[in-house]
Formats: C-alpha cells, structure tokens, sequence
C-alpha cells in the first residue's frame, strides 16, 4: 500500500484535522521537553500503579473523548439543522455517527466511570488500593490504546462507518471491504479486555479488602454498585469479545460466521451483539446511580432512605439486565413468543428502578437540601431521567416499537437515558469528589453556568427528537427535503446542541479557573459528608489511610464525626507496604496497539513479530520478583502532620 | 488439615463410586441400548450434569469453608448466565420468521 492509500485524502474537514493533530503533537513534545517533564511524566504518571492516578488518567482520556463525541455530536446537528444541507456527505455522515456512538459509549462513558470508581472506591471501603494495582494499570493502557487506535481510523485508513452496532451483512467484507471496520473489531477488543480485567479487580477489591468490621451490608452505596456493575462486566464482556474475535475472522480471514453465504447467520451477531450491549448500559448507568445516592445523601444531610431495598433493586436491575436483549431487535421477524417474553421482561426493569427513584425522593424529605452543583445535577437527573425510563417503556412494547424502532424517537429515548444517567452523574461525581483529588473544589458560580446552559440545552437538542421521530424521521438519516414540518423542531434542536456545548466550554473554563485561583484551604472534608473517602486529607496521600479505619456501621465518617472519635493516636501508626511503580503495564498497552495497528491492516507478519512484544511483556512479568516498598512510620506521621491537627 | 487426613473420606468414596456408576451407565445407555439417537444424547447430557455436581461437591468443596456461599453463588450464577446465553439464542435464531 502506498502512502495515500494509507492517509484519508480528499476532504478539507480531515486535512484540517491531520494538519491539527501533527501541530498537537509536536507542541506537546515540544511543551514536555522545553519543561524538562518527561522523568516526572514517566514516574509519576505513565508508570504508577496508583489507583487514584490511574482514576485521574481515565478521567482526563474521558474528557477528551467527550470533547470527540461532542464534536461528532453537534456535525451531526449541524447537518440535519436545515433541510437539503450540503456539511456532510452521506459515507462522512454515516463514518460520524458509528465514531460518536462508540466514542461515547466506550471511550467516554466507561472510561469517565471507572476512573471515578478507581478514584473513589478503594478509599469508601478504607483499602490503599485495589487487589491488582499492576494490572489496574494495564486495563488503563489497554483502554487508552485502544481509544487512540479507534480515533486515528478517521484519518489513517478512514472510519468504520456500519454504526455502533455494526450489524452484518453491512458490516461483513463483502459490503464494507476497507479497513474502517477492522478499526472497529480489532479497537473494541483491546478496550474489552482492559475492561472484563478491571471488573475482575474491583470484585476482588470489594470482596476481599473492605475496612475491618465493613460487611456487605455497610458498604456505602457507590461501592455496592461498583461491585454490581463489575459483576455485569464479568458476565458480559466475554460475549463482546466472543462476537468480535467472530467478526475478526470473517473480515480478516474470510471465515463465515455472521455472512449472508456459506452457513453464516448475520442474526447472529444482532443477537451476540446485544447480549453484551443491552447490560453494557447498565453497567454504564449502575455506578452512576451509585454516584446520585452518595450526593443525594451528602446533601440532604440524611442517610439513604431504604438502603435494603436500594440494594435489592440493584441486584434485581442486573439480573434482568441478562433476560431483555431482544428489545433491540423485535423487527428482526421473532417469533410472538420471544417478542412477548422480552416485552415483558422488559418492562419488569421499570420496577426496580421505580424504588430507586422513590428512594431519592424520600431521601431528600425533610432533608435540609444544600444547593451545590452536584445536587443540582442530581436533582436534573430526575426527571429527565423519568423521560428517559418512560419513553422506554413505550419501546418496551414489541407491537408499538414497530412503529419506533429505529426512528429519532428511540435516538431521543437513549439520550434521555444515557445524558442523565452517565453524563450529568460524571458530573455530579466530578464537582463532588474533585477536592478529593486535587485538593480544591471546583467553583461553584461557573459550575451553576455549566449547569444551567448543559442541562437547557440537552432538553432544547432532544426534545424536539421525539417528535421528528414521531413525525417518521428515521434515524442515521442524513438529509431530508423541505416541507415534512420537521425544519423547525430540527433547527430548534441544533441550536440547543449549541446551547450544550457551551455547557461544555463553561466546565473546561471552569477547570482551568480553579487550578489556578481556587482557595487551596477547602480542608479534607468540605461537603461534611459520610463515608470514609473523606476520613483522609485532600489531596489523598499516595498511602491513603494512616491507619485503617474500623468500620461498625454505615456512614462510618459521619457517625466518627459525631461522636469525636475521629481520632488518630501517634503509637497506632505503623509502617505501611505499598506496590512500586511499573513499566509493564504501559509497554505491553504500547505493544497491544501496534500489534492492533497492522491486524487492521492486515499486515499478518508484522502483527505476528509485534505480539512477541506482548508476550515478552508477560515473561518480564512472571520475573519482577519487585513486591512493594515499605513507607516508614516517621514518614507517615510526618505527612499525616501536614494536615490534621490532632497529631 | 491433619485431622481429615486421619478420618476416612468418606465423601471422597461415595462421589468416587458415583461417578464410576454414572460414568458407566452413560457409556451402557450409549452402546448397549437401542434408544433412538436423540434420547441417548438427552440421557447421557443429563447423566455428565449429575456428575459435574457430585464432583463439584464433593471433590471440588464448593460449598463448604469460609467461601463456600460465594462460591456456590458463582457456580450456579455462572450456569444461569451460559444457559440464558445459549438457550436462549437457540430459541431465538430458530423461531424467527427468518428461519423457515
Ligand atoms: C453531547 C451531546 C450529544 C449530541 C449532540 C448527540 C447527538 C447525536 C446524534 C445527532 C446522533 C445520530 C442520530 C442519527 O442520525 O441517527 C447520535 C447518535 C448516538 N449517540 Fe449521541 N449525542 C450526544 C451525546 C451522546 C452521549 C453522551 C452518548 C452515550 C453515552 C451518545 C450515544 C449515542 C449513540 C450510541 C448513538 C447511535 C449511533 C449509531 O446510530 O450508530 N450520544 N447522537
Ligand atoms: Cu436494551
């Protein structure tokens, strides 16, 4: 292949993006080095094996990808803002949609999520960090890998472009032969496997280093759904990666599983796919319930009303998030039995999450609620959340979804779910638990602008979707012609992403605001909250916990708190054991991109003399014999000096 | 851990004949009998689940010491999972209209 059959030629938007991305890159190298910061990039960052680190990388990938999607987002709006609009083709209009999908899914909502729990869950359950920490680290690099691999496709080699979904026969070799899709099948299944290892580790981490006297039933609820979620990415993602090694053998190796011809059965995939797509939202949209209950709680200055049955609705929603997949696909010619079955089950989820509502409604009762940006997020969350859940209902229905399925109604019914549900929890999660990570709250006037313009403009983009939809607008359509009576609700719509997007610049602005000129004297816990995160300074010390707190209730802090026994005394700190940094876990993350890098261009030798990289990274793995180094007592009392007074 | 070593295992035996019997009986039901096809596979399908069980219990311990409730949850969690997945694809991709 030569040069410009490798490079996207052709269009002015992606020239002007190569053009942007050599300048970006170039200027950070330029930047790190004029800074003299690779050695405490290296050390500090790429290698550590620091949980909360680790979180805050997941994070900042997360933005990043958001900003992506979002862009992705408003091209797509900008296209269908009039009738006959010449901005993209159909081929760019179909490649935008399928990237925004997948970005926003995968490598915005998954990574923003578990750099959160990352961040958050070892310090509620009073551990120094998760059972694996080398490993956490790999899931991190996997993660990234794959993102930027999925993110160049647009200008190396050109976009997958079948939709998120993918489904065969389009997706086959025979009706998309170029290498956009390998991007999709080969990207996907780095990022799976980071995935399924993180939610292997986080169960491990729940089940088996919670503070002394912590039991099931007293852990906070943030950590009651992480292990859920995680037990969900445990029980799915394996059908992801089963799907996408099929998918990789019919387009790289002329294998038949999902094709029209030879034996194959693209039902198939539209079946697997969903067997792992339709819990994946739950994994997505559970840690942010979790997120809603700590916030909710905090600032109602009230414990969670109900937690029993909270917790009860949580394991109920992720079973029957396993029982309903077939609403993605009533159309396909089911028979009446299946399709009755699936609306049935269906519909059940309405129930649990029904109590999960109530249940933040009683919270707040009586509560004396303080105002902050995060429970405002949450407070939104509501009902846009109930629009959401109840336009999913109606698609519930086999025989209506007929009339649904696969028009603007259901784009707006997932919006409805996953906005709320992922975005505006990111959100609350970030403006509360930001001191914990560096040290300063976010500012609160910038935050109400992010607030209000995010939230008025979500409404203003997808209301008017529902009623296109209605109207008979179908989805991933991307022109219309005049005189269908959607140019209003669609210009309405456009300019509503723009009132969102600005939500989005109003947080950036306020990001950098509080770097540089927030008050550095918010002290360790400024919300007066209740479960251990906040039992430690702020920033949290690499070695979180001086000592391990003991546990004999839920809101452990809280109950510390008013009873003034959060105390420590100088003979009960102890030297403490910490994991040491690691290459490997970077390295073999490299190694898995390049390796991914020629399987999409079916470069097999290359491929296969790279993935001795991977398992070189193994051996070297089995052979650091490296466990850990010990901080000093003398050094712990010295930092725990710095910020409590009662040392 | 020295005490079970001086007690006679008994689970130890008991699964060990069972498995014996069960195994034979699977092979005898396989070539010494003249069901059709379909009821053999039925039989000796249900017979290899029997066996998977009694092992798991009592050579595998899984539901005995300090995990054995996580682990019984795990092992009847994971065949939930494996037949929703595969019967359950079975009985959609056969059922279809697409399918006649
Ligand atoms: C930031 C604001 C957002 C805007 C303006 C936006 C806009 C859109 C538009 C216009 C479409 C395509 C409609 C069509 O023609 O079919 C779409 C599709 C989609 N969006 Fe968004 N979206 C946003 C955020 C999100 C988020 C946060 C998620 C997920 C967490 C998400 C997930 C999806 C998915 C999965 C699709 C379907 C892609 C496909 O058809 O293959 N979007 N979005
Ligand atoms: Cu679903």
């Amino acid at each position: 292949m030569s040069v410009d059959q490798i490079l996207v030629t052709g269009d002015p938007l992606i020239l002007a993006s190569q053009i942007a991305i050599l300048l970006t890159i170039i200027g950070a190298v330029v930047g790190i080095t004029y800074f003299k910061k690779w050695r405490y990039l290296w050390e500090e960052w790429l290698t550590t094996v620091d949980h909360k680190k680790i979180g805050i990388m997941y994070i900042l990938a997360g933005v990043a990808m958001f900003f992506r999607g979002g862009v992705d987002g408003l091209m797509m709006k900008a296209q269908t803002s009039r009738p006959n609009m010449e901005f993209l083709d159909a081929q760019h209009y179909d490649e935008v949609f399928t990237t925004h999908g997948i970005v926003m899914i995968l490598f915005m909502a998954m990574p923003m999520l578990i750099g959160i729990m990352n961040v958050v869950l070892p310090l509620q359950i009073g551990a120094r960090d998760v059972a694996f920490p080398k490993l956490n680290a790999l899931s991190f690099w996997t993660f990234f890998v794959a993102a930027m691999l999925f993110n160049i496709s647009f200008v190396i080699g050109g976009s997958p472009d079948a939709g998120w979904t993918s489904y065969f026969p389009l997706a086959g070799k025979e009706f998309t032969p170029g290498v956009g899709n390998n991007y999709y099948a080969i990207a996907l299944q780095i990022a799976g496997i980071g995935t399924l290892a993180t939610g292997i580790n986080f169960i491990v981490t729940i089940l088996k280093m919670r503070a002394p006297g912590m039991t099931l039933m007293k852990m906070p609820m943030f950590t009651w759904t992480s292990l859920v979620t995680s037990i969900l990415i445990v029980a799915a993602f394996p059908i992801l990666t089963v799907a996408l090694a099929f998918m990789t053998m019919d387009r790289l190796f002329g294998a038949h599983f999902f094709t029209v011809a030879a034996g194959g059965d693209p039902m198939l995939w539209l079946n697997l796919f969903w067997l792992w797509g339709h819990p994946e939202v739950y994994i997505v949209v559970l840690p942010a319930f979790g997120m809603f209950s700590e916030v909710i709680a905090t600032f109602s200055r009230k414990n969670l009303y109900g937690y029993k049955t909270m917790v009860a609705s949580i394991v109920g929603i992720a079973f029957l998030s396993m029982l309903v997949w077939v609403h993605h696909f009533y159309t396909m010619g089911n028979s009446a039995a299946v399709n009755s079955v699936f609306s049935i089950t269906t519909m059940m989820i309405a129930i649990p999450t029904g109590v999960k509502i109530f249940n933040w409604l009683f919270t707040m009762r009586k509560g004396r609620i303080k105002f902050t940006t995060s429970m405002l997020w949450s407070l939104a969350f509501i009902p846009c959340f109930t629009i959401g859940g109840v336009t999913g209902v109606m698609l519930a229905m086999a025989a209506a979804d007929y009339q649904y399925h696969n028009t603007m109604f259901l784009v707006a019914h997932f919006h409805y779910v996953l906005i709320p549900g992922v975005v505006f929890a990111v959100f609350a999660g970030l403006y509360y638990w930001w001191p914990k990570m560096f040290g300063f709250t976010l500012n609160e006037k910038i935050g109400k602008w992010h607030f209000w313009l995010f939230v008025i403009g979500f409404n203003l983009t997808f209301m008017p979707m529902f009623f296109v939809g209605l109207d008979g607008m179908s989805r991933r359509m991307y022109t219309y012609s005049e005189g269908l009576g959607w140019e209003g609700w669609l210009g309405f719509s456009a300019a509503g992403s723009l009132i969102m997007a600005a939500g989005f610049a109003a947080l950036c602005y306020n990001i950098y605001w509080s770097f540089r000129f927030a008050s550095r004297d918010v002290g360790s816990d400024p919300w007066d909250a209740r479960t251990l995160e906040w039992a430690t300074a702020s920033p949290v010390q690499h070695y979180n916990f001086a000592v391990v707190p003991k546990v004999d209730s839920l809101d452990p802090f809280w109950k510390m708190k008013k009873k003034g026994t959060f105390k420590l005394k100088k003979q009960d700190i102890k030297e403490i054991h910490m994991p040491s940094n690691s290459a490997i876990p970077i390295l073999m993350g490299i190694a898995f991109g390049i390796v991914g890098f020629f399987l999409v261009f079916e470069w097999f030798t290359l491929a296969a003399i790279w993935s001795l990289g991977i398992i070189a990274c193994l051996v070297a793995n089995s052979f650091d014999y490296d466990d850990g180094y010990h901080v000093s007592a003398e050094e712990v009392e010295e930092t725990e000096r710095k910020w409590r007074g009662d040392l | 851990m020295e005490k079970t070593n001086k007690v006679f295992p008994g689970k130890l035996v008991i699964g060990f004949l069972l498995s014996i019997v069960m195994t034979v009986l699977a092979a005898w039901i396989a070539l010494g009998t003249d069901f059709s096809k379909s009821v053999i596979m039925w039989m000796i399908g249900a017979l290899a689940i029997f066996q998977a069980g009694v092992q798991l219990i009592m050579f595998m311990h899984i539901n005995e010491g300090k995990s054995g409730m996580i682990n019984t949850i795990n092992i009847v969690y994971s065949v939930f999972i494996a037949a929703v997945i595969v019967a359950g694809s079975i009985w959609i991709l056969t059922t279809g209209h697409a399918a006649h």
